[in-house]
């Protein structure tokens, strides 16, 4: 294919449509636009050549012409989405219930739901939204958005450049809007001129051939949009590096101490206190809601913590360290420091703190103890002298007691339902006695209450009192009962990093002022063309036909000049 | 212009078109290529067989050991086993007896075994130290530094270094003894 000159001495590149300077339509590349079988011309991107779709030499070129397919690109978009849907059947490999019966993803899946589970697991759908394919798979669209864009940006834009006012007759009378008029003064046609100059068109005029012009930039609205596009795409992939973004969860309890994770061991966090406060049920405004919820709604809950920093270049446990941070974390008030944001995310109620015990005289009336003792939850001693001059060992403590297949176990080290093994060894030693003495949740349970919704320190009194309490020596004369319980709770903060966050930000906003620029602006073009005595009138917009129609109404309003024509075919 | 001038400028046309298509697939291609790597590279930040151990200090809480603190860089020109576990972890019940049956005769022949204990409070471990009678040394990580440090998953995690410091192996889940014992030949010093 060669260069092709127009009768108007414009030279156009192969491929060309419709002459770049005068619009007429150039002899054996009708068939692009389809504008072989049809009276309008296809005003699709001028009718410039997409260089894409004529040169296909190089491996380069078939690269490029590849992705600058449309068509490519669109198919690029419904695989992401199918493949984006398919991701959601079945939960995404972090969010194995922890309950699970087995949290390895290589036989959850399959075990769990079965030969559809072992396909999803063997396609890697199971962590599809870091699998490499997937990212490829978003990969190849920015690709195809950006040579798209450039593809086809280019062309139109050196053809919007280079048009001339000066248009060939046939390009005008394949314009949808058009009308000719037999006799036209001058006077008439500077009348037209002034009223779309009055209406912002911009007015040029090349030896009484008339091109008024005007939201040219409208055009550009989609090439704005899609380099935010492009931005959003990046920032997804810069996302998934560890580099940019961070978001771990840590449990604290009050008065727990621990590494912030993510941070290589540089900062640790120190819960001072966990506070929750909720609505109050005594008050009018609010009863109606909490009896329909039917239980107490929390109205904040926040953490006071200590941030510690460490020089970092020490050993792991003996660094120094000194006080970083100070705050209190709230809902929507995190503590930032150094690009790390600290949220109050969740809480738990009722985890263990102390517990006080009483021993009691079996077969006792009166109820009046012999001695006491407390046991700190986070640190139970081995032994405990008391006052009264009994001795207390515990022999067995379980901090999350169960009955695994009829045999005491702990099913994690936090003090959720603790349960101890005690051997008492009374004044003067007498004969020492074995008691079981704890599982205090069970007692909640059975009495109605739900141990993760509710605080049970205002009855942790009545609990201690009905908890298991089992002499494991026969004829034990003294019964260990739990006295009082204290309660403390635990915090729950996320941990995050996100770098990522102004850019997805500059994307949506590019993006946004695309999407307006190309949707409430229209590019409009009123071509006056002198013939003979009269003139040729034709018109073309992108969008928006009836504001066209007003303005030439307008601008010819009371002068000989013929209104144009819609001249649109409708599809058979 | 001549045909000849309009021929070259229509090759240098050509020319620069190939440069420009070449650079714009280059630039999206390494881009592509830095955004997939660095991705597989999240996977591989724990510490894997063939790097050096982090060091760690950790104060020892069994009683039936002399040591008082740990550090792991003190043991080098030893192999080193390196467990992590829990007392309400089913499988490190299991697990534990053929460490300390194993233990008197390899710490003969220069190999330590350091079971990291993640549980919360002294106690409990005291209690299962004395139920097992376990003789090697067990350092408590009450603040879950060292978990942290390793990237503890599942337990009981094991890893086994060698005499260098350089993990040669990483197990998770319970050993039996005949793999145990293969293992800790794996690290045993010349």
């Amino acid at each position: 294919m060669d260069k092709i000159k127009c009768e108007c001495g414009h030279v156009n590149p192969e491929g060309t449509v419709l002459c770049e300077a005068c619009g007429k339509p150039i002899e054996g590349n009708q068939h692009i636009d389809g504008n072989d079988s049809k009276k309008l011309l296809n005003m699709r991107y001028e009718g410039s050549a997409r260089r894409s779709q004529t040169y296909n030499k190089s491996i380069i070129d078939k690269i490029w012409s590849f992705f600058s397919s449309v068509k490519v690109g669109v198919w690029l978009i419904v695989i992401a989405l199918i493949a984006s849907a398919i991701g959601t059947i079945y939960p995404q490999e972090p969010y194995i219930p922890a309950d699970a019966i087995s949290r390895d993803p290589a036989i959850y899946y399959e075990a769990q739901y079965g030969i559809t589970g072992k396909i999803f697991y063997q396609l890697g759908f199971h962590n599809l939204y870091s699998s490499w394919w997937y990212m490829l798979l978003l990969a190849l669209i920015g690709i195809s958005l950006v040579i798209c864009s450039l593809d086809r940006f280019v062309p139109l834009y050196k053809a919007l450049k280079i048009q001339k006012a000066k248009r060939h007759e046939s390009f005008l009378r394949r314009q949808r809007f058009y009308s000719q008029t037999e006799y036209v003064t001058q006077e008439e046609k500077q009348t037209v001129i002034d009223r779309l100059k009055k209406q912002r068109y911009n007015v040029r005029d090349e030896n009484g051939h008339i091109l008024a012009e005007k939201g040219r930039f409208s055009r550009w609205g989609p090439y704005v949009n899609h380099i935010g596009l492009i931005i959003i795409l990046i920032a997804a992939l810069l996302r998934t590096t560890p580099l940019m973004y961070l978001d771990e969860y840590i449990w604290l309890d009050e008065g727990e101490e621990k590494v912030i994770p993510g941070t290589d061991g540089k900062y640790y966090i120190e819960n001072k206190q966990f506070v929750l406060e909720t609505y109050d049920e005594d008050d009018e405004r609010f009863q109606e809601a909490i009896a329909q919820e039917g239980r107490l709604i929390p109205k904040n809950f926040q953490t006071d913590v200590v941030v510690y920093k460490t020089d970092g270049n020490n050993i792991t446990g003996t660094e120094d360290r000194e006080k970083y941070k100070e705050y209190d974390i709230r809902m929507n008030h995190p503590l930032k420091f150094n690009g790390y944001s600290l949220y109050q995310s969740g809480y738990q109620l009722n985890k263990f703190a102390e517990i006080t015990f009483s021993i009691y005289e079996e077969n006792d009336t009166d109820a009046k103890p012999l001695d006491q003792f407390t046991v700190d939850l986070s640190d139970p001693k081995s032994e405990y002298e008391l006052e009264n001059g009994f001795h207390v060992e515990i022999l067995q403590y379980y901090p999350d007691y169960y009955l695994d297949d009829g045999e005491p176990a702990s099913k994690t080290d936090d003090p959720n339902n603790p349960a101890f093994v005690f051997k008492v060894v009374p004044p003067e030693n007498k004969e020492p006695e074995t008691s079981f003495v704890g599982d205090v949740i069970r007692v909640a349970e059975e009495i109605g209450i739900d141990p993760e919704n509710q605080e049970l320190a205002p009855m942790s009194n009545v609990l201690g009192q009905f908890a298991t309490n089992i002499s494991a020596t026969e004829d034990n004369k003294y019964r260990v009962s739990i006295e009082d319980i204290e309660f403390k709770k635990t915090s729950g903060i996320t941990v995050r990093r996100d770098y990522t966050l102004p850019l997805f930000g500059l994307g949506a906003i590019i993006f946004m002022i695309g999407v307006v620029q190309g949707m409430y602006w229209q590019h409009r073009r009123i071509w006056i063309r002198p013939k003979d005595e009269g003139i040729m009138l034709a018109a073309h917009t992108n969008k928006n036909w009836f504001g066209l129609r007003k303005d030439i109404e307008k601008a010819i309003a009371e002068t000989r000049i013929n209104m144009v024509e819609d001249q649109q075919e409708l599809d058979s | 212009m001549g045909l000849e001038e309009m021929k070259a400028k229509k090759k240098r046309k050509k020319r620069n078109r190939l440069i420009f298509r070449t650079l714009v697939l280059a630039v999206m291609l390494i881009a592509v290529v830095y955004a997939l790597v660095t991705n597989l590279q999240e996977e591989t930040s724990v510490y894997e067989i063939g790097d050096k151990a982090p060091d760690f200090q950790l104060e020892q809480i069994n009683p039936n050991n002399d040591r008082e603190t740990i550090r792991l860089n003190d043991m080098q020109g030893k192999g080193v086993m390196l467990n992590f576990w829990g007392t309400w972890c089913e499988p490190c019940k299991d697990e534990m007896p053929y460490m300390q049956k194993l233990y008197p005769k390899y710490k003969d022949q220069g190999i330590e075994i350091v079971a990291v204990s993640l549980d919360g409070t002294e106690l409990v471990v005291h209690n299962f130290i004395n139920e097992y009678d376990l003789t090697f040394p067990v350092p408590h990580d009450k603040k879950d530094q060292v978990r942290e440090l390793y990237s503890i998953g599942p337990m009981p995690t094991t890893y086994f270094i060698d005499p260098e410091g350089t993990i040669v192996e990483k197990v998770e889940g319970a050993l039996s003894l005949e793999h145990l014992e293969d293992h800790l030949k794996e690290i045993q010093p010349e």
